[in-house]
């Protein structure tokens, strides 16, 4: 039963398809792995274990009784906790919403009960998702399985330490400016941002509604694909929502091919500064990607230098006015102070006591970036400098089908190391911010470990707005050549969970 | 609330240039609400028409109301505005409990419509040209209610309860630039402005337009200026003015409160204040302070509006005549004369006597009906001629009824009276009452010789000549047919009778 | 020299609506600060032609048909409220009118 967990998803699928196993089986093995591990790892802020049988119960009667059903039925998977669930409290990470049971289900959730893939519960994020850590969870952070005292990345530390530790062959995770990419960085996972607006955001309790993007997790580009394709599509509740489809990912990642790719490599960030190790392998990556029939140019994109400076005006200004609704009066939190307050002071002392930090650090920027007499300075030069980025972007596309990078600076950093630095923290996004502010979608793939610790190290490819099958064509490729090299799986590099 | 001194309003004018500016907000009929597919109705039970949208619940997303922008665009055109190629939603943040998502989804620098112009005719016949700076779409907040306080307002409230159902109404506010030059007609002019505003989104069919309802909502800007200064005055901004008579007189108010306080060397302050139609007055609301810091940026969650020509000018094509025009016609139509038409005007009785005559009415019978009894009543009552429980169609029944001969004036007031209690219609009631005139000459010859034979005298009095004694024997004839008869033919009639007896 | 101030801290915690304490107000002014100061420099990346882009990708006209669709039941509406009365949300009393 053990052999289940280990299985990736489309290997479940076909196991599941030609009921060789049943759902409940997998269901009920994650579900105790989920036990063994789950204290020790944190990934989930609630655990829907009977709901969760109860899909895979009625997946398995359908099977038997020969209903055709979607690919990844049985199939169970986590979702972050900044998706609203009608079954499940949905707290963002954040006190202020805690316990909070939605009245509707975000779209994605109705597209995977639709497809009946067994939802296990809910992951640990980032107060509303900002961070790159966990650490700022108001429920404790998760961690990392490869070391439990380093963090798994942020926002989606939950997604991706759930995936890593086998407690869920899949996830759901949400990227505003690499919430998912540095996670699967970091604890050897797959993560993609896919094309702005290929997700449905409806549900996703908005961060930076210009940057958020949904996307899967996984520990295999054809895991990630298959989820992917399960849950893109145009929906008419997101107005911002791509109106058709972008094709099959399966078939992209089936194809996985190199060859005579032209694979940009960006000149702002090829690893000047970046952790040795993490130079390293993404040296021999680029390296593989050559023999593998690619050619690599070089592209150069200034305006790359200010993307972190835009990307953290952006981002709080759109977030401040996001999180104005959190006001104790339709949902939430309520804090009433001494005596006969009016309903302004109860808005903020519930604000106040709801709030983590580092939330409200980026509110109170992001008033400041918008507010009369600064916004021409800081919010409306951080729009103007989006629209160079995508000048950059697209003058890179224009000689290059993808384009390449490490995913992140460092591999994954010890508890407590960046908290108090904010600046410091913010750097671990250098590589995953321009893709969020240009809305082209974005993979990291895990390369190999870095050697002065042993953990992990990402590559992120970058497609054209539009282009992600590109993105599991050229990962699955260089995932199938390392899987080769290396005679195993990434995870099965990672050292045993060390569990009491 | 202690009551300003004022400046006798000639005075004020002498002093002072009066420059106004209106902001109406048109709330528009849509069958669905700006942002989301709740129920755009009214007097519903509290928040039964709602949704994670217009809650503004964590995750939710506005979707635009097609119908909503068409009716927008519908209303730029027939305010002669230019329709923007590009237009844009803006956030404008603020915190209010009515206010789900504490920002309203508004236009800021990209509006929909914008550089348009009206003509506003006052009732002196004065014509003013109104320019329209912009028109925007947003929508509208919720509902509270205060509890605990003595009068039902905020001041000294206990609590207060939060209804959205009104939240995400879509609503189109108008602006106009400053008006100069109105003088001593401001407050007419203003009057007269939202009265037109209201005619063209009832032709145009996209909003009730009743004030009454707030489907039509107006704050008025007003500020003053020495004559033959550049420089604008301060303005204030009065809200909650719910009535065109309301709009005339806070402006005229706010012009005397105004002149007073500069008159006397001090200065206005730039605030919100609230009109008292019970007062009579403006008090002083919140002082516009850097706390309004909207913080404006364009909507993330929506895309941008680009209206094509071929919506354009398929809208434009479907406008309705404009007031103007439409007035011209009906005035030669009718006949009337010129002070007459610009009385219903005024009065705002044109789409009534329209109506009427459109039932065969003849338009003058029209006109002194609504003009005549029908306002005396309305105004007996406090009320406006439309909510009289009488409909044109029954007007021109009425109307029909005595151009006929069927019934007298007289007659007709009664029956009238028991069409407004709800008896029936017109021709109904002199049915049942048998109110119909005695055309039958037998009959009224019968009553006549009666008459005559009772009154020997006045028969003596005809038969020499003097014809005004007739009077005496038509008022008993009238009496004994108890009305029902035509006085004209009466009196022809006993003229024969006295002549040939 | 930075020009967040603790005034002004305090000035963008009451627009945000959050009940800042001393300790935060002195804590984010300087971290503010260092923020501001490290993005400031972003002005110097654009000049006046550069337009500004709010959507990453170029979308317009998404309209939806003016048809109505099932609302939220009035419990449903209510089920997350801290206080509610009379089919309505309840507040303490509000300061200001708007």
């Amino acid at each position: 039963m053990s052999d289940l967990i280990r299985l990736n998803a489309s290997e479940l699928v076909e196991l599941l398809a030609k009921r060789e196993v049943s759902s409940v089986e997998v269901t009920q093995a994650h579900l105790d792995q989920i036990a063994k591990v789950g204290d020790a790892v944190h990934s989930f802020l609630h655990i829907s274990g009977e709901s969760a049988l109860a899909t895979a119960k009625d997946v398995d009667a359908r099977r038997a009784a020969g209903e055709k059903l979607a690919d990844l039925a049985g199939v169970p998977i986590a979702v972050k906790d900044n998706l609203t669930t009608t079954d499940a409290p949905t707290t963002a990470g954040s006190k202020i919403l805690e316990g909070w049971i939605p009245p509707y289900d975000a779209t994605v959730v109705t597209k995977l009960r639709n497809q009946m893939l067994p939802i296990l519960g809910k992951t640990n994020l980032d107060e509303f998702a900002m961070g790159s850590s966990t650490e700022f969870s108001a429920y404790g952070p998760s961690k990392n399985p490869w070391d439990l005292e380093r963090i798994p990345g942020g926002s989606g530390g939950g997604s991706s330490s759930v995936v890593s530790s086998f407690q869920s062959p899949l996830a759901i995770g949400s990227d505003t400016g690499g919430s998912i990419r540095f996670p699967g960085a970091v604890t050897g996972t797959v993560g993609i941002k896919p094309t702005y607006g290929a997700v449905s955001r409806y549900g996703l309790i908005a961060l930076a509604s210009s940057l958020d993007q949904i996307g899967p997790v996984a520990r295999n580009v054809l895991d990630a694909a298959y989820l992917q394709d399960a849950i893109a599509g145009h929906d008419p509740h997101d107005s911002t929502s791509l109106p058709g489809s972008l094709g099959s990912m399966v078939e992209a990642a089936k194809r996985g091919s190199l060859k005579g790719k032209r694979v940009g490599l960006i000149k702002q960030l090829s690893g000047d500064g970046f952790q040795q190790g993490v130079r390293n392998r993404f040296a021999e990556a680029l390296k593989l990607i050559t023999d593998a029939g690619a050619e690599i140019v070089e592209v150069d994109c200034p305006s790359f230098e200010y993307a972190i400076d835009a990307y953290y005006l952006i981002l709080p200004a759109e977030a401040s006015s996001n999180l104005a609704k959190f006001d104790s009066v339709r949902f939430g939190m309520r804090v009433a102070p001494e005596g006969t307050p009016t309903i302004e002071r109860v808005m903020a002392a519930t604000r106040e006591a709801g709030f983590g930090p580092e939330v409200k650090r980026r509110i109170i920027l992001g008033t400041y970036a918008l507010s009369s007499g600064s916004f021409d300075k800081f919010y409306g030069a951080a729009q103007k400098v989006r629209t160079l980025i995508q000048r950059d972007f697209d003058a890179a596309f224009a000689k290059a089908d993808v384009l390449v990078s490490p995913t992140a600076p460092t591999t994954a950093f010890k508890f407590g190391e960046k908290v108090s630095d904010p600046l410091a923290m913010y750097l671990n996004d250098i590589a995953t911010i321009p893709a969020n502010l240009a809305g082209i979608p974005g993979i990291s793939v895990p390369i190999g470990l870095a050697d002065e610790d042993n953990l992990p190290v990402g590559i992120q490819f970058l497609a054209p707005a539009h282009e992600d099958a590109r993105l599991y064509e050229v990962g699955a490729a260089l995932e199938g050549i390392l899987e080769g090299i290396w005679g195993k799986r990434m995870m099965d590099f990672a050292p045993e969970l060390k569990v009491n | 609330m202690a009551k300003a001194n004022l400046m006798d309003y000639e005075k004020a004018l002498e002093l002072f240039e009066v420059v106004i500016g209106l902001e109406v907000h048109v709330e528009l009929n849509t069958n669905t609400k700006m942002f989301c597919g709740c129920r755009n109705d009214f007097g519903d039970e509290p928040n039964t028409n709602v949704c994670p949208i217009c809650l503004g619940l964590p995750g939710s997303l506005p979707a635009v109301n097609g119908k909503a922008i068409e009716s927008s665009i519908s209303i730029g055109l027939a305010l002669g505005c230019q329709i923007a190629p590009t237009g844009r939603f803006s956030r404008k943040n603020y915190f209010y409990p009515d206010l789900a998502k504490n920002f309203q989804t508004s236009q800021y620098d990209e509006p929909i419509a914008f550089e348009g112009a009206i003509d506003v005719e006052v009732p002196s016949g004065n014509k003013y040209t109104v320019l329209i700076e912009r028109a925007h779409m947003e929508e509208d907040a919720g509902k509270l209610t205060h509890i605990g306080g003595a009068t039902g307002r905020i001041q000294g409230a206990e609590y207060s309860l939060v209804d959205y159902n009104r939240a995400g109404v879509p609503l189109v506010e108008i602006v106009t630039k400053p008006v100069y030059g109105a003088g001593a007609e401001a407050p007419e002019l203003a009057a007269a402005y939202v009265r037109l505003i209201r005619e063209i989104v009832k032709a145009l069919g996209v909003s009730d337009a009743r004030m009454e309802r707030g489907n039509v909502r107006c704050d008025a800007n007003v500020s003053l200026r020495p004559h033959g200064q550049e420089k604008l005055g301060t303005r204030t901004e009065t809200k909650n003015v719910n009535s065109l008579r309301s709009i005339e007189r806070a402006v005229r108010y706010e012009i005397q409160r105004q002149a007073h306080i500069l008159a006397g060397g001090g200065t206005i302050i730039q605030e919100t204040r609230h009109w008292h139609e019970d007062k009579g007055a403006t008090s002083s609301g919140r002082p516009k302070s850097d706390a309004d810091d909207y913080r404006y940026f364009p909507e993330p969650d929506l895309v941008p509006v680009k209206p094509s020509t071929e919506l354009i000018e398929r809208l434009r094509a479907a406008l309705p005549e404009n007031p103007a025009d439409r007035r011209k016609r009906l005035a030669g139509e009718w006949g009337f004369a010129e002070m007459e038409f610009r009385d219903v005007v005024n009065a705002g009785l044109l789409d009534q006597i329209e109506e009427t005559v459109a039932n065969g009415a003849k338009p003058q019978a029209a006109r002194k009906w609504y003009a005549g009894e029908l306002s005396r009543i309305a105004n007996a009552e406090d009320k406006d001629v439309s909510e009289l429980n009488i409909t044109p169609k029954q007007v021109a029944e009425l109307a029909t009824l005595v151009e006929s001969g069927k019934i007298n004036d007289r007659i007709a007031r009664e029956v009238l009276s028991a069409v407004l209690t709800g008896e029936g219609s017109p021709e109904q009631i002199v049915k049942d009452r048998g109110l119909e005139v005695v055309s039958d000459d037998g009959a009224l010859i019968a009553a006549i010789d009666e008459a005559l034979k009772k009154q020997p005298d006045v028969l003596e009095k005809i038969r020499e000549g003097k014809v005004q004694a007739a009077g005496a024997v038509i008022g008993a004839v009238m009496q004994a047919m108890k009305g029902q008869a035509d006085a004209a033919r009466v009196r022809e009639l006993v003229l024969e009778r006295a002549a040939s007896l | 020299m930075s020009e967040i101030t603790p005034e002004l801290v305090r000035h963008l915690a009451g627009l945000s609506r959050i009940d800042l304490d001393e300790a935060e107000v002195a804590r984010f002014t300087e971290q503010l600060g260092l923020i501001v100061d490290s993005v400031a420099k972003i002005s110097q990346a654009i000049d006046g032609n550069t337009p500004a882009t709010s959507h990453p990708i170029p979308l317009a006209n998404v309209f939806r048909p003016d048809v109505v669709e099932p609302s939220l039941t009035q419990e449903q509406a209510l089920s997350g409220a801290p206080d509610s009365g009379q089919g309505r949300f309840r507040v303490a009393a509000i300061l200001d009118e708007e």
